[in-house]
C-alpha cells in the first residue's frame, strides 16, 4: 500500500486531467490506412523524374516519403547507342546546375552533350541579326539528348531509393482532393488511385504530366491554350566537314524558324518549325532533298527586298559610326551533308500557360504548367526551372516544419515562377508572331529591333542572364 | 499509510485556522471527512461518491494552494489550473476552436508567426547541440508546448523531429489539435496532446522537458510569476524557455487591441487583456529571479497589409524571448522556505495520498 501512495508518476495525473479529452478523438483516428506520402510527382518525364530526384537528395527532406508515378518503363540506357537520338535539349547554366545539384550532371558530362558558346539568330528577309556570345569561354549553354538526362536523372533516383519510391509502368487514374477544413471524417491530404484500384494519400501533389496534364484538369485549374498554325520537324544532320561545332544557329524564315544545334564537331541537330503541310512534306522527301531543303534555307536569300536591305544597311552604318569599334561579324552556319535515317519526326506545336501552377495541396510543374514555342530553346530549362524554385520552397518549408501542401509557400513558387515563365512565353510569343510575316512594314521593324538590340550590349546581356536561368 | 494520512489531516487543520473564509473551511472539513471516511470503508464504493470525492478534492485542492501561496511567497507552490487560467477567457477561446486551422482565417496572424518563431525556437535550441539529423534535426528532444491551441506551434516542432506534449486547459482546442494531427502518422508518433493546465503537470513532469515553449500565452496568464516557476520546474536543467508575447505599451494598446480587435479585425474581440500584458524588462525579471538567464529578446512587427511578421530591434509591440534554465541549482532558498521543509514535504505526501485515495474511490 505504501508503494502505491508513493506513486505520484504520469498515472496519478492523469487521473487529476479533466476526463474526455482523451477519448473522443479516438473516433478520428481511424484515418485510411492508405500510405500518406509527402510529396507525389505524377509523371516521371524530364522535369517530373527531376523534381523526386531533387527532392530525394535534399537534406531538410531526408525525413520524408516521395513518390515518383511513371506511366512508362524504367529508361536506362545499358550501353551509350552509337547513334545520336534525334529529341534533344538545350539546358541552360542554371538548368546544369539544377542538374549537378542532385550528382546527374556528372553522369551527363561522362556520356555525351555539347557545349555551345555562341548564338547566331538572323532574318530570312533581311540582313539583320543577332550574335550573343559569352566571354572567356563560358558555357552559353548545352545541347544534350533526352534520352541522356533521363538516364542520368533516373541513375540517380536508384541512388536515394529510401526515400524516394519510384513506379514505373503505372498511371494516376483519379485524384480525390480534400475538403477545406473542417470535414470531421475526410481525409485533410490528395487521395490518388491508380490504375491498379490501389490508393494512397500524398500531403503535396505534384503535376508533372505534361501539357494535357491530368492533375492540372482534375484539379480544375484554367488553361489558356491555342495550337501553332506550326509544326516542328526535328532530325540529326551530318555536316559536309568536322568544325568547332560550337554555335547555335536559328533562322527566321516567314514560315517559321530553323535551328541548327551542335551535337558533336560532325553532327548538328535541327529543329525546324513550319507549316503543317511543309513538315509533313519534309518528313516524307527522301534524304537529299530534304538536305537541300535544310541548305537553302539556311543560306537563300530568295526573300530579301532592296528597300529593307537598304535601310538596314542605314542603320548598320548610323551603329557603326556610334560604335566603331564592335561589330559583330556574321558568320556562316555549317553545310549539311545528309540526315540520320529514320531520324525525321514531326510534333505540332503550341502554347499554353496555366492561370494558376498552384493549388492546396496541388502544384503544377514543366509542360503541365506551360507549353512554349522551341524558338528560344527553353521548353526544358523552364521545366528545370520550375524544379529548382519549388525544391528551393519546399525545402525551406520542410526546414521550418511546415505542412508542405499548404498554400503560405506554393504561393511563393508560383510568384517565382509565373513571373519568369509569362515573359519568356510572350516573348517567344511575339518573335514566332513578328517573324511569321514578310510584309514590309514588320520586317522593316524587326530588322531595326534586332540590329538595335545587337548593337546594345547591356540589353543582349540582360536577355542571355535571362535565358540562361 | 494511516500515519501519513494523520498526518495531511493535522496539516489541513493547520491551515484552516489561518484562512478567515468560512467556504473554505466547509470545503476542508468536507475533505476531512471523505479521507477519514475512505479509510474506515475502503474497498467498495458506490458511484455517487466517486464524483463528490473527485469534486471536493479538486475545489479544496485550489483553496489549499492559494493560502501555500499566502503563507509562502516567493516559494514554489504546486497550484492548480485555477490559480493561472482565467474562466472567462476560456469561453471566448471556445468559440473560436474550429477556425484554428484556417490559414486565411482568425489566426492568420498565428499562422503566418510560425516563419519566425519556428526558427527561433529551431535555431537557438540547435546551437545547444553539435550535429543533428537532417530532416528531423530536433529528433531526441523533448518539448512542452504550453497553451498549444489548435496545435498550429505543436505540428511543425513535430514535423523537426522533436517529441511534443502540447497542453491546453480548453478542451475544444485539444480536440482540434488531436483531430488535425490523427491523418498525419508521423505526428501521431510525435506529439501528445492533454487538456490540462501547466500546474496539473508540474509534478509528474518535473525536469522533464529540454525546451518549454509558450508562444502567445503569458498575456493570458493571471499569476505570471507562478506561471514561470512551474515552466522552470519541468524544465531539464539547461533547458529552454521560449516565450512570445505583447508588450505592455500606449502603442500595444492602441494598436494590439484598438487596431487589431476593433479597426482591422485581424484578432478576434476579446482576444487580449491590456493589463494582463507584460514588458520585457518585467519578464526578464521574473525569469531572472527564477533562475531563467535570458539570452535573446527580439521584437516582432506584423505587416497586416502583408500578413507577414518581421523581426525588428523594437519590442513595443510584439517580442520573443529565449531564456535558459541555469544548470547550477537555482537561487537560494529562502529561510522561511527552509524553516517550512517540512511541511513542504508533508505537502507533497499529501497530495500524493488524496490522488490515491480518489484513485481509490474510482475503483
Amino acid at each position: 500500500m505504501a508503494a502505491r501512495l508513493a506513486m505520484s508518476g504520469w498515472g496519478a495525473g492523469r487521473a487529476t486531467a479533466r476526463r474526455g479529452p482523451l477519448v473522443p478523438c479516438r473516433k478520428w483516428s481511424g484515418a485510411p490506412a492508405d500510405t500518406v506520402y509527402d510529396v507525389v510527382v505524377s509523371g516521371g518525364g524530364l522535369v517530373g523524374a527531376a523534381m523526386a530526384c531533387a527532392l530525394g537528395y535534399d537534406i531538410h527532406f531526408h525525413d520524408k516519403k516521395i513518390l515518383l508515378l511513371e506511366a512508362g518503363p524504367k529508361k536506362v540506357l545499358e550501353k551509350l547507342p552509337e547513334t545520336y537520338s534525334n529529341r534533344v535539349s538545350s539546358i541552360s547554366p542554371g538548368s546544369a546546375t539544377l542538374l549537378s545539384s542532385f550528382g546527374a550532371w556528372d553522369h551527363i558530362c561522362n556520356m555525351r552533350h555539347r557545349a555551345f558558346r555562341r548564338m547566331q539568330v538572323w532574318d530570312a528577309c533581311s540582313e539583320a541579326l543577332i550574335m550573343f556570345d559569352k566571354d572567356q569561354l563560358e558555357d552559353m549553354g548545352y545541347i544534350v539528348e533526352n534520352d541522356v538526362i533521363m538516364h542520368a536523372i533516373t541513375k540517380q533516383l536508384e541512388a536515394v531509393s529510401d526515400r524516394v519510391t519510384v513506379l514505373y509502368r503505372s498511371k494516376a487514374v483519379g485524384y480525390t482532393w480534400p475538403y477545406p477544413f473542417p470535414m470531421a471524417d475526410s481525409s485533410p491530404w490528395v487521395q490518388i488511385t491508380l490504375g491498379d484500384g490501389s490508393t494512397l494519400q500524398t500531403k503535396l501533389l505534384i503535376g508533372a504530366d505534361g501539357h494535357n496534364s491530368a492533375v492540372r484538369q482534375a484539379a480544375g485549374i484554367q488553361n489558356v491554350s491555342w495550337n501553332y498554325d506550326q509544326s516542328a520537324v526535328v532530325a540529326t544532320l551530318h555536316l559536309s566537314e568536322a568544325t568547332e561545332n560550337n554555335v547555335a544557329w536559328q533562322r527566321f524564315l516567314p514560315s517559321g524558324p530553323i535551328a541548327l544545334l551542335p551535337l558533336s564537331d560532325t553532327l548538328s541537330s535541327l529543329v525546324w518549325s513550319t507549316s503543317h503541310e511543309h513538315a509533313v512534306e519534309l518528313v516524307s522527301m527522301d534524304e537529299e532533298q530534304f538536305v537541300d531543303a535544310i541548305n537553302s534555307a539556311f543560306w537563300s536569300d530568295a526573300n530579301h527586298t532592296d528597300f529593307v536591305d537598304s535601310a538596314s544597311t542605314m542603320l548598320q552604318q548610323a551603329v557603326g559610326l556610334l560604335r566603331p569599334t564592335k561589330v559583330s561579324a556574321r558568320q556562316l552556319p555549317p553545310s549539311v551533308a545528309r540526315v540520320d535515317a529514320k531520324s525525321r519526326v514531326l510534333f505540332p506545336l503550341g502554347l499554353g500557360h496555366a492561370a494558376e501552377y498552384v493549388r492546396p495541396r496541388v502544384a503544377l510543374i514543366g509542360d503541365a504548367a506551360h507549353r512554349v514555342h522551341p524558338l528560344a530553346g527553353q521548353g526544358a530549362n523552364m521545366g528545370f526551372g520550375d524544379v529548382s524554385s519549388l525544391v528551393h520552397h519546399l525545402s525551406a518549408a520542410a526546414f521550418n516544419g511546415k505542412d508542405l501542401g499548404c498554400m503560405s509557400h506554393l504561393t511563393g513558387y508560383e510568384t517565382d515562377r509565373q513571373r519568369h515563365n509569362t515573359a519568356l512565353l510572350a516573348a517567344t510569343d511575339l518573335l514566332k508572331r513578328l517573324y511569321s510575316t514578310s510584309a514590309t512594314p514588320l520586317v522593316l521593324l524587326r530588322t531595326w529591333g534586332l540590329q538595335a538590340t545587337n548593337a546594345v550590349s547591356p540589353l543582349k546581356e540582360q536577355i542571355m542572364a535571362f535565358a540562361s536561368k | 499509510m494511516f500515519i501519513k494520512q494523520i498526518n495531511v489531516l493535522q496539516q489541513s487543520n493547520l491551515f484552516i485556522k489561518q484562512v478567515p473564509m468560512l467556504v473554505c473551511t466547509y470545503r476542508l472539513a468536507y475533505l476531512e471527512k471523505q479521507l477519514s471516511w475512505t479509510l474506515q470503508i475502503k474497498p467498495h464504493v458506490s458511484n455517487e461518491h466517486k464524483t463528490m470525492g473527485f469534486r471536493s478534492y479538486r475545489m479544496t485542492f485550489s483553496y489549499l494552494n492559494k493560502m501555500k501561496s499566502y503563507r509562502y511567497p516567493g516559494t514554489r507552490p504546486y497550484s492548480t489550473s485555477q490559480t493561472t487560467i482565467d474562466d472567462n477567457e476560456i469561453k471566448t477561446f471556445q468559440m473560436l476552436a474550429h477556425k484554428w486551422w484556417d490559414e486565411q482565417g482568425a489566426y492568420a496572424p498565428l499562422h503566418s508567426m510560425n516563419d519566425l518563431r519556428v526558427p527561433f525556437i529551431r535555431d537557438n535550441l540547435l546551437k545547444a547541440v553539435a550535429d543533428h539529423q537532417p530532416g528531423k534535426p530536433l529528433s531526441g528532444m523533448k518539448i512542452l508546448d504550453v497553451g498549444c491551441g489548435g496545435g498550429l506551434l505543436t505540428e511543425p516542432l513535430g514535423r523537426l523531429g522533436a517529441s511534443v506534449l502540447g497542453i491546453d486547459p480548453v478542451d475544444e482546442n485539444i480536440k482540434t489539435a488531436q483531430h488535425h494531427q490523427s491523418f498525419d502518422p508521423v505526428l501521431v508518433k510525435r506529439i501528445e496532446y492533454k487538456a490540462c493546465s501547466l500546474e496539473e503537470i508540474v509534478e509528474e513532469t518535473a525536469e522533464t522537458f529540454d525546451a518549454i515553449v509558450a508562444s502567445e500565452v503569458v498575456e493570458h496568464v493571471i499569476d505570471l510569476e507562478t506561471f514561470i516557476q512551474c515552466c522552470c520546474g519541468v524544465l531539464k536543467p539547461g533547458g529552454s524557455l521560449f516565450i512570445t508575447t505583447i508588450n505592455k505599451t500606449q502603442l500595444s494598446y492602441a494598436l494590439g487591441i484598438v487596431f487589431a480587435e476593433q479597426i482591422a479585425g485581424i484578432v478576434p474581440k476579446g482576444t487580449h487583456t491590456w493589463e494582463k500584458f507584460v514588458s520585457p524588462e518585467k519578464l526578464e525579471s521574473i525569469l531572472e529571479s527564477n533562475g531563467l538567464s535570458v539570452q535573446t529578446l527580439a521584437g516582432m512587427l506584423y505587416n497586416p497589409f502583408s500578413g507577414y511578421w518581421h523581426w525588428s530591434e523594437n519590442t513595443s509591440l510584439n517580442y520573443a524571448a529565449h531564456a535558459i534554465k541555469s544548470t547550477i541549482q537555482e537561487s537560494p532558498v529562502p529561510a522561511e522556505f527552509v524553516l517550512n521543509g517540512e511541511t513542504e514535504a508533508l505537502r507533497a505526501n499529501k497530495v500524493s495520498s488524496s490522488l490515491h485515495v480518489h484513485e481509490e474511490l474510482k475503483k
